[in-house]
């Protein structure tokens, strides 16, 4: 009976343990704004319109290039072999993290790059990297490539498991009886119908490409940084009369990313009622699909070749000897990198595995739990619930790690490793509840009914038949988990207080001295363990049901 | 007194009423519920099984074997179940099918795994408990999902058109298999079906869900 009263708790323990930390550290951290003149320090400060700009203009663009291309590749595409293709090389760049994917574009991009050295001397003339300030401009066009690389792959994955309940096929077939393109009518039937369950999701990556702060690190400009990128400059200087300017630039930085949503929504209001006014006219668009699927299916293309040639470079310059440019390729292939690096790298590693697998842990535990207590009570979750999930995504980071890291230093508990998997939980937890919800209601409930039929309990059902027969997904759904974890910079920076060292803040760390076979045998490690961990995920379920030709993907 | 009674049970939603049963199945004996889809077949079977969804009111008894089992759950009313498909756990053998069912009282690997044997023996599916479920023929499925029910030791049996996926030759045979089965274990049943040749084989009375006799031949 216990143990039943535990299960019922557990969807409110999991909110608390996500959005509690997210409104405490909001709290704290905002709380010394309003103190020591912070705000007119900050107001003081010449670089601050040009940090907010910067903050701006990468973040939207970025935004809606992604929103654009994922949209396009699926009203344009879907069902064919193409998009088939493109979805299958996308899918496992999900995994890549944001620090990786950084490092890897920056290696392909700066003058001294992959891309420069294909190109040289053949083509461009240059016997020596050109003066040219192709990484780190002062737009933040490569900030912008970067996020862009990152976030079509999630946003179409998150486009595609909204489909099933848009009734798309049909809604399509219907359309184009009617004489409507493809994508004008996917656009006016099937779009209105997903948006809803997307929103969310376009609003995370809204509010984190406005804030991310180790791949403005890597990519973005430096002088003026983005807002987020000098925030988290100001909050880790040991100057501490710095602190309350950080704490005032984390407001206006949550006023920017809270304006921006703001914005976002009334273009959505206004797209939907320009839609609706299109609709009306009855004009059948066709001419969209001649365009736009060619151009969706090049950008969809482009995106997988720069992810591509990001981690081959990674891979080859921490195995690079001498590389001179404009050499295409090195010289000859050696271990002498991972051998420097290797001291620094399995601590590193170690810590990170560490961290991961135990935010991975128990974020599975905890969502099992939820969605256990969801189907045991039948408890339906609102809304509300919903957008709490969302919270710790669609919040700035900046904004409220500080207070958090705060809160640790004060109970002594800031810089141990528990603190950080902690931290660590808040962003993992979701996508772990996003990866696994679906699957898990999706099971047959008449395998629950069979199971009491034959005298079950409700206990002997979870782990004899649910569980099991769920393994795949939840496995997927821990290693989503691992990944997001391993990724993790802010919050391993700031709750850990520069004494947790993973190989994610080790490599943004040394993105700037400039020794790539070092920093690439960081990236690659930090590539690699996600990697693993989907790898695991998908191959001990094959293992232990090898002779169960019901339990195979698709069956 | 043994069997099992549906004393005056009724099922409602939204004031209507759906369900209407009044009757007595005796130990071998099987009542037919029939009718066409939409009108309260399944909704019968819900709530003498046990998972009625709460817009819906019950009123009435369910007395098996002497014992009111109205307000138990699923588990400890000691009915068992045959579905329309044969919903076989696919991560088990078709061993660990059938032990899934047995009561945990039986104990000892081997006497389990005799248990087992002897089953699939009795379905004619002896050497079968290491197959993997999915490599079985429709009618093969169909006989473990019928010993699976019968290991639990169920006291009444609710068949929920469990012939109507096979193809006609099939059909037959696994029918008189199951009826015999039950008139040999003197199990009460209640069969769910929309076709008429199933309430004719199974030879008891025949009511739609609002307890009305069907005329044979309908």
């Amino acid at each position: 009976m216990t143990a039943d009263g535990a299960l019922r708790f557990a969807p409110r323990l999991t909110l608390l343990l996500m959005a509690g930390p997210v409104i405490a550290g909001l709290a704290g951290t905002l709380r010394p704004a309003f103190e020591a003149d912070g705000m007119a320090r900050l107001l003081d400060w010449p670089g601050l319109a040009r940090a907010v700009a910067l903050s701006l203009g990468t973040g939207i663009a970025s935004t809606l290039l992604s929103l654009a291309i994922a949209l396009g590749l699926v009203a344009a595409l879907q069902g064919g072999r193409l998009f088939t293709l493109i979805l299958r090389l996308l899918s496992p760049l999900l995994a890549v993290p944001h620090a990786a994917a950084a490092l890897g574009l920056a290696f392909l991009l700066a003058p001294s790059g992959w891309i420069a050295r294909a190109l040289s001397p053949w083509a461009t003339g240059w016997t020596q990297p050109p003066d040219l300030l192709i990484l780190n401009d002062p737009a933040g066009l490569a900030l912008t490539a970067g996020l862009v690389l990152k976030e079509v792959p999630f946003l179409l994955l998150i486009l595609i498991a909204a489909l099933p309940q848009a009734d798309a096929p049909r809604r399509l077939m219907l359309m184009a009886s009617l004489g409507y393109g493809r994508v004008a009518g996917w656009m006016l039937s099937v779009l209105p119908a997903v948006w809803p369950q997307m929103r969310p999701a376009v609003y995370a990556v809204l509010a984190y490409s406005m804030t991310a702060v180790d791949m403005a690190i890597v990519l973005g400009p430096a002088l003026p940084p983005t807002l987020s990128a000098q925030l988290v400059l100001w909050m880790t200087s040991p100057d501490l009369s710095i602190h309350p300017v950080a704490a005032a630039g984390a407001l206006v930085q949550l006023g920017l990313v809270l304006a921006a949503l703001a914005l976002l929504r009334c273009a959505e209001t206004g797209l939907a009622r320009l839609g609706c006014r299109l609709a009306l006219t009855g004009r059948r668009q066709i001419w969209a699909d001649r365009w736009l699927a060619p151009l969706a299916a090049g950008a969809g293309l482009l995106v997988v070749l720069l992810m591509a040639g990001s981690m081959a470079g990674l891979a080859l310059w921490s195995f690079a000897g001498p590389w001179v440019f404009p050499d295409a390729l090195p010289q000859r292939l050696e271990l002498d990198a991972w051998a420097r690096a290797a001291p620094g790298l399995g601590p590193a590693a170690l810590e990170t595995v560490l961290l991961a697998a135990l935010s991975a842990a128990l974020a599975t535990g905890l969502v099992l739990a939820c969605l256990e207590a969801e189907s045991r009570f039948g408890l339906k979750p609102g809304g509300g619930a919903l957008w709490l999930l969302w919270l710790p995504l669609i919040m700035p980071q900046v904004a409220f790690l500080p207070g958090l890291a705060e809160l640790g230093l004060r109970t002594g508990v800031e810089g141990s490793t528990g603190a950080v998997a902690a931290a660590h939980l808040v962003f993992v937890l979701p996508y772990v509840f996003l990866s696994l919800a679906a699957p898990w209601r999706a099971w047959d409930p008449r395998i629950a009914v069979a199971g009491a039929a034959l005298g079950a309990t409700p206990g002997r059902i979870f782990w004899r038949l649910r569980l099991p027969m769920l393994l795949r997904p939840v496995l997927t759904a821990a290693a989503v988990g691992f990944a997001v974890s391993v990724g993790q910079y802010l919050p391993t920076l700031l709750i850990g207080g520069g004494r947790v060292t993973t190989l994610t803040t080790e490599a943004v760390a040394l993105s700037s001295g400039g020794n790539r076979r070092i920093i690439g045998t960081f990236a690659m490690l930090q590539l690699a363990l996600p990697l693993l961990a989907f790898a695991l995920a998908l191959a001990l379920p094959a293992a232990l049901f090898r002779n169960r030709a019901g339990m195979r993907p698709g069956a | 007194m043994s069997g099992l009674v549906l004393d005056r049970l009724e099922v409602r939603a939204k004031g209507k009423l759906i369900v209407a049963l009044d009757a007595v199945v005796k130990p071998g004996g099987v009542l037919t519920i029939m009718g066409p889809s939409g009108s309260g077949k399944s909704t019968a079977l819900a709530a003498i099984i046990g998972t009625l969804g709460p817009e819906f009111s019950l009123s009435g008894r369910l007395i098996l074997d002497g014992r009111d089992i109205t307000g138990l759950p699923t588990r400890a009313r000691g009915v068992g179940l045959l579905f329309q498909d044969d919903v076989l756990f696919p991560h088990l053998s078709v061993g660990g099918n059938l032990a899934f069912a047995l009561p945990a009282a039986l104990r000892g690997r081997k006497a389990r795994r005799a248990a087992v044997e002897a089953a699939l023996a009795k379905a004619g599916l002896a050497g079968f408990a290491d197959r993997d479920p999915a490599t079985l023929s429709g009618g093969e499925r169909a006989r473990v999902a019928l010993m699976r029910t019968l290991l639990a030791e169920p006291r009444a049996l609710l068949l929920d058109e469990p012939f109507s996926r096979l193809d006609a030759g099939l059909r037959d045979r696994i029918r008189a298999f199951v009826l015999d089965l039950i008139r040999a274990e003197r199990i009460p049943a209640v069969l769910v079906t929309h076709q008429a040749d199933d309430a004719e084989a199974a030879g008891g009375r025949i009511l739609d869900p609002l307890g009305r006799p069907v005329p044979p031949g309908t």
